[in-house]
């Protein structure tokens, strides 16, 4: 059994790993952070889920998220509608902010995501792999796809007080983005990726190997 | 587990941030330890200036929250009336309008979260300046809850966006922003930021032989 040697990446206590089951977990024995995981099948499993977010992601920005009628009269939105309208009644900071964590940031993981698995199915994968993957991780607190679908929940609550509303299809497909892009996040393991880049130092790999 | 417990720090081992790589500096004390030999990043001992950057971003949100509070979000024009709505009087209309378990998750998201944000890291903050080593798994375990529930206080800035995309009936009524989102919104964004700023090994740093490069 080779044990890997790690720092603990939240408490840096140094510790030795043994190689994880599918579906394992390992955790700090001291600050409980979660080391690593194991899913039963780390590349493709994620990337089926990456192409099937990247439709859904597509659908959700185009379609209308709802519908609203009162006094006869008809508006709806899209994702990206609710930005402009800020960015019109001159809230130009909150409409970017807005746009970039609901159509940016998860916009950005989905491509990234998408590039990476399919690049480290044939190793050795180049060097920029592991470039897109820090861009991806980067990203990962930023797209807020499930706080905006809570958000829209309560605008549609206090709406329907005025006005009738419906879901349109965009929320239907917000609803399954929400769902999908947690599930890439738990199917995957970013140390798959890493065991497959081509090193930017090679000399040093031998070094390491030893 | 070994005897002593060391970290990677004081025996001279530095982790990438970005691939986990655990690495020996070519200078074994060097105060900048170069790159990683696996994923070319940057390494660091510690996030670089840690403690001064989130005590400068935790300042700055803290400032933005009084107005975010104070000033209102939304202004619903009708023909009659106009009405200014402020994050709290929002949550009470929900709350009025009989649909009390929104108004329980406008009133935590917008109202606890944010708050709670505040003087969780300025609580790490302090105990890690003071060199605490007094109930380290607490604090660790605070800092990670941080971490995950940060993003939900973005919840407000997403309802108002919305209602103000679809409430454009004008003349008969119309919605419009006010002043307070944008500092309600830059509360949560730097909150954010000064999480990911804050570097949680300095919480186990303290009572090691390990000499932080942050004071």
């Amino acid at each position: 059994m080779i044990l890997e040697t790690i720092a603990c990446p939240a408490c840096d206590l140094l510790q030795q790993v043994p190689p994880l089951p599918p579906g394992g977990k390992a955790r700090c024995p001291r600050c409980d952070e979660t080391l690593g995981s194991r899913s039963a099948d780390p590349l493709d499993r994620p990337l089926a889920l990456t192409v099937a977010a990247a439709i859904v992601f597509i659908i959700a920005n185009t379609q209308p998220l709802m519908d609203l009628s009162a006094v006869g009269r008809q508006a709806s939105t899209t994702i990206l509608g609710g930005a402009y309208e800020m960015w019109i009644q001159g809230q130009a900071l909150t409409a970017i902010v807005v746009a970039f964590c609901v159509v940016i940031a998860p916009a950005t993981y989905i491509a990234f995501m998408l590039t990476v698995l399919l690049a480290a199915r044939r190793p050795p994968a180049p060097l920029w792999v592991g470039e897109l993957l820090r861009w991806a991780d980067v990203m990962k607190p930023w797209s807020m796809s499930e706080v905006m679908m809570l958000g829209i929940l309560v605008a549609l609550v206090k709406i329907a007080e005025l006005a009738t509303v419906s879901p349109g299809i965009g929320m239907y497909a917000v609803g399954l983005l929400v769902v999908l892009l947690p599930a890439i996040m738990v199917n995957f393991d970013p140390a798959e990726v890493w065991k497959r880049v081509t090193w930017a130092d090679a000399a040093s790999r031998a070094a390491i190997a030893e | 587990m070994s005897a002593t417990v060391r970290s990677g720090a004081e025996a001279g081992l530095v982790s990438c941030g970005t691939c986990d790589l655990l690495s020996r500096p070519a200078q074994a004390r060097a105060v900048q330890p170069g790159h990683c030999p696996r994923c070319g990043s940057e390494l660091e001992w510690r996030r670089r200036d840690s403690i001064q950057r989130t005590w400068a971003l935790l300042i700055a949100a803290a400032i933005c929250y009084i107005p975010a509070n104070i000033l209102p979000v939304l202004r619903t024009n009708t023909v009659v009336s106009s009405d200014a709505d402020t994050i709290m009087s929002g949550a009470v209309f929900l709350y009025t309008s009989g649909s009390w378990p929104l108004a329980v998750i406008v009133l935590v998201a917008s109202v606890m979260i944010p708050l709670g944000k505040l003087v969780a890291l300025a609580y790490l903050l302090i105990t890690v300046q003071r060199g605490s080593v007094a109930s380290n798994r607490d604090r660790a375990r605070l800092y990670r809850l941080v971490e995950i529930i940060g993003r939900w206080s973005m919840l407000d800035v997403f309802v108002d966006t919305f209602t103000v995309a679809l409430i454009q009936l004008q003349p008969l009524m119309s919605v419009e922003p006010g002043p307070g989102v944008v500092f309600f919104m830059a509360v949560v964004v730097l909150t954010m930021l000064a999480v990911e700023s804050f570097d949680p090994r300095l919480i186990w740093d303290a009572g090691t032989n390990w000499q932080g490069r942050h004071a």
